[in-house]
């Protein structure tokens, strides 16, 4: 199983990769599987924008984020940052009557693409949702490989492999270990998050999307999850939504901005490497931001 | 802000206080006597049917077919017989449709569709039992040119739909949006999502659903009187008029013997038995599964 370790991706600086091999494009179809050996792909937002029905949330959003570091999206409530994030990984749509606008490119290739199935591109990109949300009728274990099991593998030596290296690298291992058949409801909240990070790893996605992951734990929880954090970030491209400006400039390498426009949209004021936009940023609005002068 | 700031000061302890407490005594007061007032029939019923039921109670109830009046012993063994088959036939054929038409409803019929079909099973609910044998008789029994037991099944499963669709669409409903939107994540299919994580989420509210049809069918007369008939002999024929226990309750509690009437008693004690039974054996079987995981 040494193909699944990615650990090699690691070194690699955090430079714009290459343009991506058609290889490595999108198929339609494809299966999720532990035995495909996937690395960090880039996720370039271009001219994003997002509705429900007639009220538009987002407008014009265009970044990158890069493979294997953290992109940070700060700003004030309601400025549709988690919005932002479930366009990402076509998650904004489940929602009755919402729409996007522009494009999301997964390593290049188009994720709103007419044939491209959104079941692949969650797939490919896992994400962590702000409230810890396992599965209530299962175990730990099939919690860790839900994604995997409903994708019809069924090796059972393969899923205890599986089970084991998720947890650890989601450092729920030493914890969980000797209560692998408990129901994952039954962890504290601050273990259910990290339940639920293993479990987005466990299908191997190339990026990594977090919706304010550690905004409904403890402290000590926090900085938990805040390590793990940066411990995958040698391994995935990671996109994480947080509303703590001490955590983005904490974790993340890169940081996106964004605020309430005039008429009610959310829009990028700026966007950078996350130590100039907490110690020199270009807009006004961005220093009032971070200085805590509004937001 | 504090609401404490808005109350005027030095008015919370006091008369004020009292007359709240006083009012609020009260209303717990009067919500307790309602609350006592709801399990008070069932209490009674119970019990009576047990006082007045156990004296007539023996096996040969259940093991022997009717004798004429005034003649020693016989039994309702055609009745319970007749019920097991009928009402499983019913839970057979009218579970699953329900089952699925709650499913359909709560996951894909989108808004407007969902309030049409819910509206629609609520009025299918409200139809008066007799109505829907009526509408079997029509169905079955004129083109088949006799009662049956199949028309019983098929005009007890039509009473049984509602029911459960409508529970079956409720509990799924309360399946916090959260966990389908994890699986989806995970990049699991929406109908895999459904089968295996909403599903067994809501399993336990649907078999309890489950279990108050198959108890509500269970006790039906009417939609019996026009389909199965009734039947003096035991059958398992499901081409021969059937008998039931409501109906054989029915027919013995409204006749001018005294005979009857004890056995239209124990009759209605074995009914509440054998649903009773059913109720404890699902719930048992259930808590083990969900014992043992997945």
């Amino acid at each position: 199983m040494t193909t699944m370790i990615r650990e090699s991706s690691s070194i690699a600086p955090a430079v714009e990769p290459e343009p991506p091999s058609p290889s490595r494009g999108i198929v339609p179809g494809q299966r999720a599987a532990a035995t495909i050996e996937r690395e960090a792909v880039q996720v370039e937002l271009d001219g994003l924008g997002a509705s429900y029905g007639r009220h538009v949330v987002l407008r014009d959003i265009t970044f990158t984020a890069r493979p294997n570091s953290v992109t940070a999206i700060i700003g004030p409530s309601g400025c549709g940052k988690s919005t932002l994030i479930r366009c990402l990984n076509r998650m904004h749509e489940v929602t009755p009557g919402a729409r996007v606008a522009g494009e999301v490119r997964l390593g290049g290739t188009s994720i709103y693409g007419s044939d491209i199935d959104p079941v692949v591109i969650r797939q490919r990109i896992g994400m962590v949702f702000q409230r810890p949300n396992p599965f209530p009728t299962m175990s730990i274990f099939d919690n860790v490989v839900a994604g995997l099991k409903l994708a019809g593998i069924r090796d059972r030596a393969l899923l205890d492999e599986v089970v084991e290296r998720s947890l650890r690298r989601a450092a729920l291992w030493d914890e969980v270990r000797d209560k692998l058949k408990a129901p994952g409801g039954a962890l504290s909240g601050g273990q259910q998050q990290r339940l639920c990070i293993a479990r987005a790893i466990a299908v191997e996605p190339e990026v990594i999307l977090m919706d304010e992951p550690a905004s409904s734990l403890d402290p000590v929880s926090t900085l938990k999850i805040e390590e793990l954090i940066d411990s995958l970030r040698m391994s995935y491209t990671i996109v994480i939504v947080t509303h703590n400006m001490q955590q983005a400039s904490r974790i993340s390498d890169r940081t996106a901005f964004l605020t309430v426009g005039d008429d009610g949209a959310g829009y990028l004021v700026e966007f950078g490497d996350t130590a100039t936009i907490f110690t020199n940023p270009r807009q006004r609005l961005t220093e009032d931001y971070i200085s805590g002068r509004f937001g | 802000m504090s609401t404490l700031a808005v109350l005027p000061a030095g008015r919370i302890p006091g008369r004020d206080m009292r007359r709240r407490r006083a009012t609020d005594r009260l209303m717990r007061g009067l919500l307790g006597l309602a609350a006592l007032l709801a399990a008070v029939p069932l209490v009674l019923v119970l019990g009576f049917v047990l006082i007045q039921g156990l004296p007539a109670l023996n096996l040969a109830l259940i093991t022997q077919s009717p004798v004429p009046a005034g003649f020693p012993g016989g039994g309702v063994a055609p009745a319970v017989v007749g019920t097991l088959i009928m009402v499983g036939l019913g839970t057979l054929i009218g579970t699953p449709i329900a089952v699925l038409a709650g499913i359909y409803t709560r996951e894909y019929a989108g808004g407007r569709g969902a309030t049409a079909i819910r509206f629609l099973v609520d009025v299918l609910a409200g139809v008066p039992t007799i109505a829907i044998g009526l509408f079997a008789y029509g169905l079955i029994v004129v083109p088949s040119g006799g009662f049956s037991g199949l028309a019983g099944g098929v005009a007890l499963a039509i009473t049984i739909v509602p029911i459960v669709a409508r529970i079956t669409d409720e509990m799924l409903g309360l399946v916090p949006g959260s966990i389908r939107e994890a699986a989806y994540a995970l990049g699991i299919p929406p109908w895999k999502a459904i089968v295996h994580v909403v599903l067994p989420a809501a399993a336990a509210g649907i078999v309890t659903g489950i279990l108050l049809g198959v108890a509500r069918i269970a006790g039906e007369t009417a939609p019996l009187i026009f389909t199965a008939l009734g039947n003096d002999t035991v059958s398992t024929s499901l081409g021969q008029p059937m008998d039931a226990l409501p109906l054989r309750i029915w027919v013995y509690a409204s006749g001018p013997y005294d005979s009857w009437h004890a056995e239209a008693w124990a009759a209605s004690l074995v009914l509440v038995l054998l649903v009773l039974a059913f109720s404890l054996l699902t719930r048992l079987v259930m808590r083990q599964r969900s014992r043992s995981g997945m």
